[in-house]
């Protein structure tokens, strides 16, 4: 019988992520990639895991509000950051109850009432990509919202249906914009991040 | 494909990551953005047992332009962020004309413009244009700081002359003389994918005539290195001019390789032709059309429409 | 609301959940779970020497690893093959983990099951198996000439040989005006959905039951394969497809060696086991399709028809068969399209490589065949100096010679037979979508602005609907809830919604209280599964059927119950009222207490379903004989043949004149799938497909190199299309019903990416003026055909649209 190799076990870093908008504690060795915590560790499943190497774009979510790749970064990497997955859309100002009673923000509802996704597997990343690019180009054209989203792989629609969807959010939004500060929707943006 | 386990440090001072490099350096990776290093640790393709993430570094993240407008990003600059700044662009529109073929969105809100160059694969788009703008490297080690020119810097593909105890701590990009348009052209299968061969260009112009012209390039050198064609082109009017020929001399310059996704010829083909499109492009600039220097994005308007992946921004 | 749900663009059921994070795919499970990784292999040609896992085995958090020694009984010899066929003489499966020879790179040799997928991938880096190298095989051209072969008992690495024909094509070539010979090829590629495969199994060592769930297209396929492998009771063995990240064909196959090793390994450990599959893994080991080299030789006269076609390919199934012929049968059969020769022959080789395995993938064989036909019809067309509709329109089977029979046998084993379609109806509509007539006008624009375009049309059939059978089982409850089950499993195709559409219709109730189970052994247990653009017309046909079974009932029930006949009752919004009367009724929540006679009650309703309240006829039984208890109804939907589906498309595409870079213009799609349950749904079928055919038109190829290494296994060097690659797509729809089921439906999941390469090839040669014979085709291919067409060694076409006659 051979010796067996045995290693010291892995360092855990106990460390603090604050996903859409609550401070989850959890402890990871240093190379869990950020998907696989929000996955595992927090049981996030909404963000979903496609290639491991950037390119898809499954794994998206929001860093400070701005798209970036899960699974190309470490938990423990992420500590300093408000981090906002498929989960924490309908906690959006804008967000209101759809038909069915769940609450989704702007572009959720478009990608329903427009049939944007088929199988959902992509649909996260596409969601988060598209929320964040709205709050930063309210009125894109066809074209420009066709470039928005190519940065994101989908199998199944084709595409079509989610550049219908990302002009559709654009009109809810305006819509809602536009609304009477109301009743319904709560306003969470005052809750501490 | 998960990587394998290293050591994690995260140092909050330059001085804390240079010693902690002059330790683990040998076996350890600098983390900045990690859009290229991390899918590299996720294939297993490197497993240092040290990573340095130099995310917490105090004062790395800051954009300056100086007077004479030489723009300096610090290590922790975000593509996006040079992308979109105003005064960057100001001082020199190349940059974000760039920075726009760099990968996706979601890469370029990680991903570091100075990560990027000190990664130095010639593949790269900034590699490129530290080249073209004379951009000098500034570097942190137990020696102390040190300022390396472009040139210098890049010594083969994926090598750079950093020392494993050295970290990159800024860039500065050089300004281009005044009376200079720029351009930059990459063609790549997809969208956002590397390209099969790209370019960037600098045109010089005084009272409609050419006084200087370099192209440096993407994907079809070892190194990124910059194309002089002032010989060439000197004296000439701009009114008249054709730019074909540069064809020739670009086509002698590189020295592109075979992949699964070109051959050789193809991309020299490609190279010159991007070349010679995106000179026209880069006088345009130079010559000053009102607001056409300004709006970044923009196709001139006498150039053809673009089929497929051939984009000028 | 009485609002009529079959064929309305109804937002889908499923997509509240999806959309807010809620979709539970086979990662999404089992927390707990051990999880398992894989050592595969790294040369795809080996003999194994020795496997060494002394390193591994005491890394903290590893459970078990095993090879091909650990696996007994049932489990340790090779995998089943799933279909049979005379023709596939030398058939060859794989065991689960390799016995002594790897295959091709991506075998699994090693499984190591450890508390998470990290410390997996570490105990497999550090087991070293040892390889003796054999000669790889690789590629058709190598398959062929069989210098080396992949099985030493596979003479010619020949798996099968098979030919199909009819009427003499021998005397037809002989005779024909004219002859033309073409040698056309189409690369490699796979199906490649955003979600790999994946294993979650949970072994209940109490009731000596497993549950798995397993992100499949056949869960009854996977149940049964996995109990006779685990020697299980079928009744001890559960297989639920949870919700799945697109198929596209790939995951049809079972059961991949993992689907029987994990839940093997479940039971060996007593724990739950959960595998995903990673990207590179997806690559290397989830099956491809596409490859083929054919060789035609065509017959035509001075119209164009088509008097003799006689084909012979080689087709790539890589270094196992599990899935027999499939694929390269559809090819020879559906290659024919819309169109009727005199006479046909088609012989295929279907070869093995030290390749990964190949089965279908969305068109299954028809790209292929397509591809070759449609290249005919334009090579015709050229050298007559015709319009390529012209051509095509005089080949047509037309719609009074309905139902058309070749002769032939299709993937069902049963006659290839069109049942409908009306070709030239649709070929009117796709000139009229993409403006045909126009395009020479737009071409002489555009060539005086430099710019270089061209136009490209490809047709096609589709037998869709192949059976054995699909079943439905819809249960009404006492709240009026509606439950719908069907066996087959859903990738993203709306079933939930589609299907609940139809009930709601058959029933007359809410579709918001009708709730669909897919793919769910414990609903359904017969089933088969999905793909070949079956389920609409399946499953559809057999929920309709049990709909229409719980509709008698019901209406049976309520007539005793108020006195009337059964004809003068409606069912609207789930109450049965009398028509005219509707004060007299009854909810269906209340005709299903009624239907189940209680000795119990459990609630306030149900008492009305006890023995002392109500009329008792004490001549009657509770349960009248030949009855059951309770308002359910059960139906199985099983064909003669196949419904045939039928589309046309049409491209325009420019090319850079100097860097040969190609942009598709225009697409369009005219498409007839019969009637359309969902016509959203079916639209996003249709601009998917697409999609996948843009890609494998433009992009997509598997680049093996001769040691049989891919070298571009992951999505930086493998090119799927993004939004920005695809075209916007036109459609329109044409509806000609389909006599054979009780819906008139036809599939649709397949037509958009069936004739792209073709089309593409069609508008790039249109553009260049010379042939396009192999696809797909990227700048650089383009660019070198040029010098190559310059340098004479490529002839021009003869015929450019602008000038081909038109009557």
């Amino acid at each position: 019988m051979t010796e067996t190799i045995t290693e010291p076990p892995e360092t855990l870093h106990d460390i603090t992520l604050t996903v859409n908008g609550i401070p989850r504690p959890l402890r990871v060795p240093a190379r869990r990639l950020l998907s696989d915590a929000l996955r595992s560790e927090l049981g996030l499943t909404g963000t979903h895991v496609g290639c491991e190497h950037g390119v898809c774009g499954s794994c998206t979510i929001l860093i400070d509000g701005a798209p970036m790749r899960s699974c190309l970064m470490f938990a423990v990497s992420a500590t300093d950051y408000r981090i906002t997955t498929v989960e924490g859309l309908a906690e959006a100002a804008d967000a209101r109850p759809c038909s069915s009673g769940q609450r989704m923000n702007p572009v959720q509802q478009a990608f329903m009432e427009c049939h944007g996704l088929q199988c959902g597997f992509c649909t996260p990343g596409f969601l988060t990509t598209i929320t964040a690019y709205l709050d930063q180009n309210p009125a894109p054209t066809a074209e420009q919202a066709r470039e928005a989203v190519s940065g994101n792989l989908c199998r199944c629609t084709g595409y079509q249906n989610i550049v219908k969807s990302v002009l559709r959010a654009a009109e809810i939004k305006a819509e809602r914009r536009a609304e009477p500060h109301s009743t319904g929707g709560v306003d969470t943006r005052t809750e501490s991040r | 494909m998960k990587p394998a386990p290293f050591v994690y440090h995260s140092p909050d001072s330059v001085g804390a990551a240079v010693d902690v490099l002059s330790q683990v350096g040998h076996d350890g990776k600098v983390l900045a953005g990690g859009q290229s290093l991390i899918p590299i640790l996720n294939m297993r393709l490197a497993s240092p047992a040290h990573l340095v993430d130099i995310n917490r570094v105090a004062g790395l993240a800051s954009i300056d332009i100086t007077q004479n407008g030489e723009v300096r990003i610090g290590a922790l600059v975000r593509h996006a962020e040079l992308e979109a700044s105003e005064a960057a662009y100001a001082a020199n529109p190349l940059l974000r004309r760039a920075l726009q073929n760099v990968a996706h969105p979601a890469i370029r809100n990680r991903g570091t413009t100075v990560g990027s160059i000190a990664h130095a694969d010639a593949a790269g788009e900034m590699p490129a244009i530290l080249a073209i703008t004379r951009g000098v490297v500034e570097t942190a080690g137990p020696a102390g700081p040190a300022f390396i020119e472009a040139a210098d810097f890049f010594q083969g593909p994926l090598e750079t002359s950093l020392a494993p105890d050295e970290m990159v701590v800024a860039v500065t990009f050089q300004p281009f003389p005044p009376g200079t348009g720029t351009a930059f052209s990459e063609s790549a299968r997809r969208h956002g994918d590397y390209a099969l061969a790209g370019v960037a260009t600098a045109v010089t112009v005084s009272d409609g005539v050419v006084e200087s012209v370099h192209a440096s390039f993407v994907s079809v050198t070892d190194v990124p290195a910059v194309l002089d064609l002032t010989p060439i082109f000197a004296g000439r009017s701009v009114d008249t001019m054709t730019w074909d020929d540069a064809i020739d001399p670009v086509r002698d310059f590189i020295d592109p390789q075979d992949d699964i996704h070109a051959t050789a010829e193809y991309r020299r083909m490609l190279a010159a032709e991007l070349t010679r499109r995106t000179l026209r492009t880069a006088t345009a600039t130079a010559v000053g059309r009102p607001g056409e220097a300004k709006r970044a994005g923009s196709t001139p308007s006498h150039e053809h429409p673009r089929t497929s992946r051939s984009v000028d921004r | 609301m009485t609002t009529r749900m079959f064929g309305a663009p109804i937002k889908r059921k499923e997509d509240p959940r999806l959309i807010t994070g809620g979709g539970r795919y086979v990662d999404d499970l089992g927390r707990e779970a051990w999880v398992a990784a894989f050592v595969r292999a790294p040369h795809a040609h080996a003999r194994i020497t020795g496997i060494d896992a002394d390193d591994a085995v005491g890394l903290d958090g590893v459970i078990g690893i095993y090879t091909h020694e650990d696996l007994t009984g049932t489990i340790g010899e090779r995998l089943p093959q799933l279909i049979p066929h005379p023709s596939l003489t030398h058939p060859v499966t794989t065991h689960p983990l390799v016995a002594h020879v790897v295959k091709h790179v991506g075998q699994p040799v090693v499984m190591v099951v450890a508390t998470d997928r990290y410390v997996a991938e570490d105990a497999c880096g550090r087991i070293t198996v040892s390889y003796e190298q054999l000669p790889p095989v690789v590629g058709l051209q190598a398959s062929r000439e069989a210098k080396k072969l992949v099985h030493p008992d596979v003479p010619g690495n020949i798996a099968a040989h098979m030919i199909q024909s009819f009427g003499d094509v021998g005397a037809e070539l002989a005779t024909a005006p004219h002859t033309l010979h073409l040698d056309l090829e189409i690369e490699r590629s796979a199906s490649m959905p955003m979600e790999g495969r994946g294993v979650y199994a949970q072994w209940n060592a109490q009731e000596q039951h497993l549950t798995l769930w397993s992100s499949t297209q056949t869960t009854t396929g996977v149940r049964a394969a996995v109990a006779a492998t685990l020697g299980l009771p079928l009744v001890k063995v559960d297989c639920i497809a949870p919700d799945v990240g697109g198929g596209f064909g790939v995951k049809i196959m079972h059961p991949y060696p993992e689907e029987v090793l994990i839940p093997w390994a479940a039971r060996e450990l007593n724990h739950d086991i959960k595998w995903t599959e990673d990207r590179r893994e997806h690559f290397i080991s989830s099956a491809h399709e596409r490859a083929q080299l054919h060789e035609a030789t065509i017959g035509f006269d001075d119209e164009g028809r088509l008097l003799g076609m006689d084909v012979k390919f080689w087709h790539d199934n890589g270094a196992y068969t599990p899935y027999g012929i499939i694929t390269p049968i559809i090819t020879s059969t559906q290659m024919l399209g819309p169109y009727k020769p005199r006479a046909y022959r088609c012989e295929f080789f279907s070869l093995y490589t030290n390749t990964v395995i190949v089965l279908p993938y969305r068109g299954a064989g028809r790209p292929q065949g397509v591809f070759v036909m449609e290249r005919a019809m334009d090579a015709i067309a050229d050298h007559l100096g015709l319009d390529r509709t012209i051509v095509r329109s005089r080949n047509f089977i037309l719609p009074e010679e309905m139902p058309y029979a070749f002769g032939l046998l299709f993937q069902d084993g049963r006659p290839l037979t069109y049942d409908s379609g009306d070709f030239p109806a649709s070929l009117t509509k796709l000139k009229a979508l993409v403006g045909w007539d126009d395009f020479a006008e737009y071409r002489a624009e555009a060539e005086a602005e430099g710019r270089r375009v061209g136009l490209g049309i490809g047709c096609y059939v589709e037998g869709t609907g192949v059976g054995p059978y699909e079943g439905g089982h819809v249960v009404v409850e006492p709240s009026g809830r509606v439950n719908v089950a069907t066996g087959l499993t859903t990738q993203g195709q709306g079933h939930q919604t589609a299907f609940a559409q139809i009930v709601a219709d058959e029933l007359g109730v809410p579709i918001d209280d009708v709730h669909v189970t897919t793919g769910d052994t414990r609903r359904m247990g017969y089933a088969v599964g999905t793909f070949a653009s079956r389920a609409a017309v399946m499953s559809g046909s057999a929920v309709a059927l049990a709909a229409r079974n719980v509709r008698a009932k019901a209406l049976r029930i309520a007539a005793d119950a108020l006195e009337v006949a059964e004809t003068d009752l409606d069912i609207i919004d789930g109450v049965i009222q009398v028509k005219g009367a509707p004060a007299t009724s009854i909810p269906l929540g209340m005709v299903s207490i009624l239907s189940n006679p209680l000795r119990y009650s459990f609630d306030e309703a149900s008492k009305a379903a006890t023995q002392f309240t109500g009329n008792v006829d004490f001549d009657r039984p509770p349960v009248d004989p030949g009855q059951e208890p309770g308002l359910e109804g059960r139906d199985f939907y099983s064909p003669t043949q196949a419904a045939f589906a039928n589309g046309m498309h049409a491209a325009i595409v420019e090319t850079d004149p100097v860097t040969a870079e190609i942009k598709i213009l225009r697409y369009c799609v005219i498409h007839d799938c019969g009637r359309m349950i969902n016509p959203m749904i079916v639209e996003g079928q249709v601009h998917g497909g697409v999609a996948q055919g843009v890609g494998g038109a433009l992009y997509e190829r598997m680049a093996y190199d001769d040691a049989g290494q891919l070298l571009n296994a992951s999505f930086m060097d493998f090119l799927m299309p993004y939004a920005s690659e695809v075209p916007h797509v036109e459609t329109d729809h044409l509806e000609t019903p389909s006599p054979l089921n009780p819906l008139g439906v036809k599939g649709a999941g397949e037509a958009g990416c069936i004739p792209v390469s073709a089309v593409i090839a069609s508008a790039i040669e249109d553009a260049e003026g010379f042939p396009i014979t192999a696809m797909p085709i990227s700048p650089v291919q383009l660019w070198e055909l040029r010098r190559r067409h310059a340098a004479g060694e490529i002839p021009s076409l003869k015929t450019r649209h602008s000038n081909a006659e038109r009557h």
